[in-house]
């Protein structure tokens, strides 16, 4: 017996609710509303919930990723204004607070997983790194899939970051793609009401799929922003038109699969 | 330029279900969805003796209770403060004399009276408590039943209260006054309706007014650690008249269309 089992009448049932996969003799339930796991590689976005100083005076920083244990992010791991050659120096430690604070948003890649579980991050290329202006939208780390990369720029005009553990953040495009600045100057310029628009009606979209359990990737969000076109951004969330325009969603997916 | 995260106006409300009569030993009883806020508002109507200053009229009493369920900030007695606070905010709307007919809940002056206990359960958070009780505790008093009394007095002067036998031969309440809250929240320069969590998160200060169906303004409230400028509270008090009108028609529109079902109504309750 593993564990997340229990018996029951000399049955053994599991504890959580799921798809089920089957290899070879090993049979697994894959939860649909689960905390995040880390596994190295993925792509998160986090929250910055604590700046600390540890034993060895080493700082770094705690984020909230939807998983058990709040995420680590050192300071060593992460990329400085100025490139990524810089040798961390006293004064960065000291000037820590300027470029991120607590309540911050920020992508990242997972480094590597303790042995508890908890996730350790790094920001160490220049796609990751605080996020500006954009809207957050919180699933459930199973309904995103694991895909090639993370970062979108999808062609109705707004950019998507899938983090593996639920926080999926959209923002519009960045004009200019080479920013030497590696992520840490915010543009708090006011962003244009037709990029507003298109962004609320992402994450209606997003929302839309997740109550009705589609997996989220690039493909599946677009096509349900193609179907939701003719509906007002704020009716997309009643249910009847979120029932409709996500089996249309279904249909073109299953279309384009054979 | 009027566009929220959800694509909602800054006067648009969420979706919203209302359902009565889902609680079968209460007198009236409803339940409100408004986006994630869930709320259950039961009405149990008993004999009791009118207040000393007010010896001809019935009386109201709210209780308000945070359910652990609703968030998780709600555990143990943390929900006490807030269940106080809305508690005391719905004795305020319903304090001034129009909202319900106090005279006709009297039954024998100084003697006897029915005192309307309004139970309100707060089953789930997701933003705008206040507007989403307010809807709840109308349609439950429009939904509540008090059974006919009869008086009557003995050769000694005693006297007896008799309960009419028949279960549908009872006296139902006049809701047309009763003042529904609409909260405004200041985030940033503007002020938006029916707040979610995140917005309410954003907003330093807000106002609650309660409006009846006529656009009469009963109480104010201002709650949050921010301030107001006397300017925008103008602003937000035409703002919340005016939604608060269409709130009312809204909710009567419901209501009235629930009547007309009668008893062939199919309740989805709580397991649909």
């Amino acid at each position: 017996r593993g564990h997340g089992t229990y018996v029951e009448e000399e049955k053994l049932i599991a504890s959580v609710a799921g798809a089920v996969e089957r290899v070879n003799k090993l049979v697994c339930v894959k939860a649909l509303k689960t905390r995040y796991n880390g596994e190295v590689g993925d792509i998160v976005v986090g929250r910055i919930t604590e700046v600390k100083l540890d034993v060895y005076q080493i700082i770094f920083l705690l984020m909230e990723t939807n998983s058990r244990l709040d995420s680590v992010l050192l300071l060593s791991s992460m990329n400085l204004p100025g490139g990524e050659l810089r040798r961390r120096s006293a004064e960065d430690e000291l000037a820590m607070r300027d470029y991120l604070q607590e309540g911050d948003l920020i992508s990242a890649e997972v480094q590597s997983v303790f042995s508890d579980g908890a996730v350790s991050l790094h920001t160490r290329s220049l796609k990751y790194g605080k996020l500006g202006q954009g809207v957050l939208v919180q699933v459930s780390p199973s309904l995103v899939k694991r895909q090639k990369t993370h970062f979108h720029d999808l062609p109705c005009g707004a950019s998507v970051i899938l983090g593996n553990n639920g926080f999926i953040w959209i923002y519009p495009t960045p004009e200019q793609k080479d920013e030497e600045a590696g992520g840490f100057t915010t543009n708090l310029e006011p962003v244009p009401l037709s990029d507003r628009e298109v962004i609320s009606r992402l994450r209606n979209c997003i929302v839309a799929l997740v109550t009705q359990k589609l997996m989220l990737f690039d493909t599946s969000i677009l096509y349900c922003y193609e179907a939701s076109l003719p509906h007002q951004i704020k009716d997309i969330l009643k249910p009847e038109v979120m029932e409709e325009i996500v089996l249309e969603t279904r249909q073109r997916l299953l279309d384009l699969e054979g | 330029e009027d566009l929220r995260v959800d694509g909602r106006g800054c006067e648009d409300y969420r979706c919203a279900e209302v359902e009565t009569d889902v609680v079968s030993n209460t007198s009236g009883s409803a339940r409100v969805k408004l986006g994630h806020t869930d709320i259950l508002v039961g009405v149990k109507a008993e004999m009791g003796t009118p207040k000393l200053e007010k010896p001809d009229e019935g009386y109201l009493e709210f209780f308000v209770d945070c359910s652990a369920n609703a968030t998780p900030e709600f555990e143990g007695r943390g929900g006490e403060e807030l269940g106080t606070e809305i508690a005391n905010t719905l004795y305020r709307v319903f304090s001034s004399e129009n909202s319900v007919d106090l005279k006709s809940l009297c039954i024998n002056p100084r003697e006897h009276c029915w005192v309307l206990y309004v139970d309100v359960l707060l089953l789930e958070c997701g933003g705008n408590l206040f507007d989403a009780i307010s809807i709840a505790v109308k349609a439950a008093l429009f939904n509540t039943r008090i059974p006919k009394v009869r008086v009557l007095e003995d050769e000694e002067g005693s006297k007896e209260i008799e309960l009419s036998d028949d279960p549908y031969d009872c006296i139902r309440l006049n809701v047309d006054d009763v003042p529904c809250i609409v909260t405004l929240s200041k985030i940033g320069y503007r002020h938006v309706v029916d707040a979610t969590l995140q917005e309410e998160a954003c907003s330093l200060a807000s106002l609650l007014i309660s409006v009846t169906s006529k656009g009469a303004l009963t109480s104010m409230k201002k709650v949050g650690k921010g301030s107001l400028d006397p300017e925008s509270i103008f602003e937000m008090m035409e703002t919340g008249k005016r939604v608060g009108k269409s709130l009312h028609i809204a909710l009567q529109k419901i209501l009235d269309e629930e009547e007309s079902l009668g008893t062939s109504r199919q309740k989805v309750g709580f397991l649909g």
